[in-house]
């Protein structure tokens, strides 16, 4: 159903201050990188929420599929001796 | 007879894969999970879903121009760089909800296409004219605040994009209801006639704020199934009587008088009781027959006519970039460059 006359779809990713990574704010259509970058100004920072913006072609995105998050993600499931709350340690050890 | 079987044991694979999709989807809702675009959901929920967040999206652009109507007029520079700014917030939160709505396979194109042929509803709110500037303000208490009360509970919608859309509008909006009501107290306090005109302005307002609510539950299409998708968390009844019970002491405050002598705090039910609704009015405006429907479409379809050069120029100005090699990119590589 996507049309063929709306502009390229581009994510918005915000930094919100210096120290921190950039996060997914949202999407927007616009004609090129340029004219994505001034919208996403206007649109996700009308407030100073950010002082870096990226935006990326929703087209350049590979996602994972939900249909396979089970098998996907399954691998990490039973492996709970990665956490470090798996381990017992005594009472009154400290710095560990 | 080989190729029906072989269809009716597909028929019979696909259904037996759809109700275990489906089982997925009611666990997701009933344990308060989001729903993610490229999940499998129902297509009622999907269709339910375009319809409410197109008419929401739709409401916020179709809102600019009411309120757009004053700001060549407002009294201070003060009050028109408000006006300004929320309007222009009007338009971002019309953005969120559009890109929000095309995450289910609706496009821009075909939401603004059905928005322009009537297709498409947008608050009926917005049919009303904004004949003095206490209405700017009463706008901003009521209308606002309405949303505000219908929003909040949005936030914890199923459907995760509109969730996160609605999170960003509520904080938005607390600045429109309080510009609003700090307006009207200025009139409120100010000359009698200024006092007269605050006053007019919320005996025309408050009526039609109700009504955004939406129809009494028991005659309203969508609420049962609406609740049970978890995509609303409260009746239409029972967010208007909260909208009013909010109101009047805010109302007192303002030195303003809700025209409807049928309030009264009941002590039974912890609530305020209001009198009758004139849902012919709504009902009315609803089909078209409010007293800007006409104006405000035709408005609309002439912004997107009359804008439709910039946006041919923009795509010629990107097309002809795309065709010259070493330019793509080079907006990117200067915002890391400054990160």
């Amino acid at each position: 159903m996507s049309s063929s006359t709306d502009w390229p779809l581009w994510e918005v990713f915000v930094r919100s201050r210096r120290g921190l990574s950039h996060t997914h704010a949202g999407s927007l259509h616009a004609p090129d990188a340029e004219m994505a970058l001034r919208n996403a100004r206007d649109l996700y920072t009308r407030r100073s929420e950010g002082v870096s913006l990226w935006v990326v072609p929703s087209t350049a995105i590979t996602a994972s599929s939900p249909d396979e998050k089970d098998s996907f993600f399954e691998p990490a499931g039973d492996k709970p001796y990665r956490h470090p709350t798996f381990y017992e340690i005594p009472d009154g050890v400290k710095h560990l | 007879m080989a190729a029906v079987t072989a269809d009716q044991k597909t028929q019979g694979t696909a259904d037996t894969a759809d109700a275990e999709h489906l089982a997925a989807f009611d666990a997701a809702v009933a344990a308060d999970d989001r729903i993610e675009p490229r999940d499998w959901m129902p297509e009622a929920y999907r269709a339910s879903l375009v319809r409410q967040m197109a008419q929401h999206a739709h409401s916020e652009i179709i809102g600019m121009q009411p309120e757009a109507n004053w700001i060549s007029r407002a009294p201070s520079l003060r009050r028109k760089a408000i006006l300004m700014a929320k309007v222009q917030d009007e338009a971002g939160h019309g953005l969120y909800l559009y890109s929000a709505a095309e995450t289910l396979g609706t496009s821009r194109e075909e939401l603004l296409d059905k928005l322009h042929a009537g297709r498409q509803r947008y608050s009926s709110i917005f049919n009303y004219p904004t004949l003095t500037w206490a209405d700017v303000g009463a706008i901003g208490w009521l209308v606002d605040g309405a949303a505000i009360t219908n929003q909040v509970p949005l936030c914890r919608c199923s459907y995760g994009p509109y969730a996160r859309a609605m999170i960003r509008i509520c904080k938005e909006e607390s600045f429109h209801q309080r510009q609003g009501y700090e307006l009207l107290l200025a009139l409120s306090r100010g000359t009698s006639a200024q006092h007269e005109m605050a006053q007019d302005a919320v005996n025309r307002w408050w009526w039609p704020s109700l009504m955004m609510f939406g129809p009494p539950d028991d005659s309203s299409a969508h609420s049962a199934q609406s609740m049970a998708w978890k995509i609303k968390r409260h009746s239409n009844d029972e967010l208007r009587r909260r909208f009013v019970d909010i109101c009047v002491p805010q109302a007192e405050a303002l030195g303003l008088t809700l025209p409807d002598p049928d309030i009264r705090w009941n002590e039974d039910l912890g609530q305020h009781d209001y009198g009758a609704i004139d849902w012919t009015e709504f009902q009315e405006v609803l089909k078209g027959n409010g007293p800007c429907n006409e104006q405000r479409l035709a408005q609309r379809r002439m912004a997107h006519e009359e804008g439709a050069w910039v946006r041919d120029a923009a795509a010629a100005y990107a097309d002809k970039h795309a065709a010259r090699p070493g330019t793509a990119g080079a907006a990117a590589q200067h915002v890391e460059a400054t990160a």
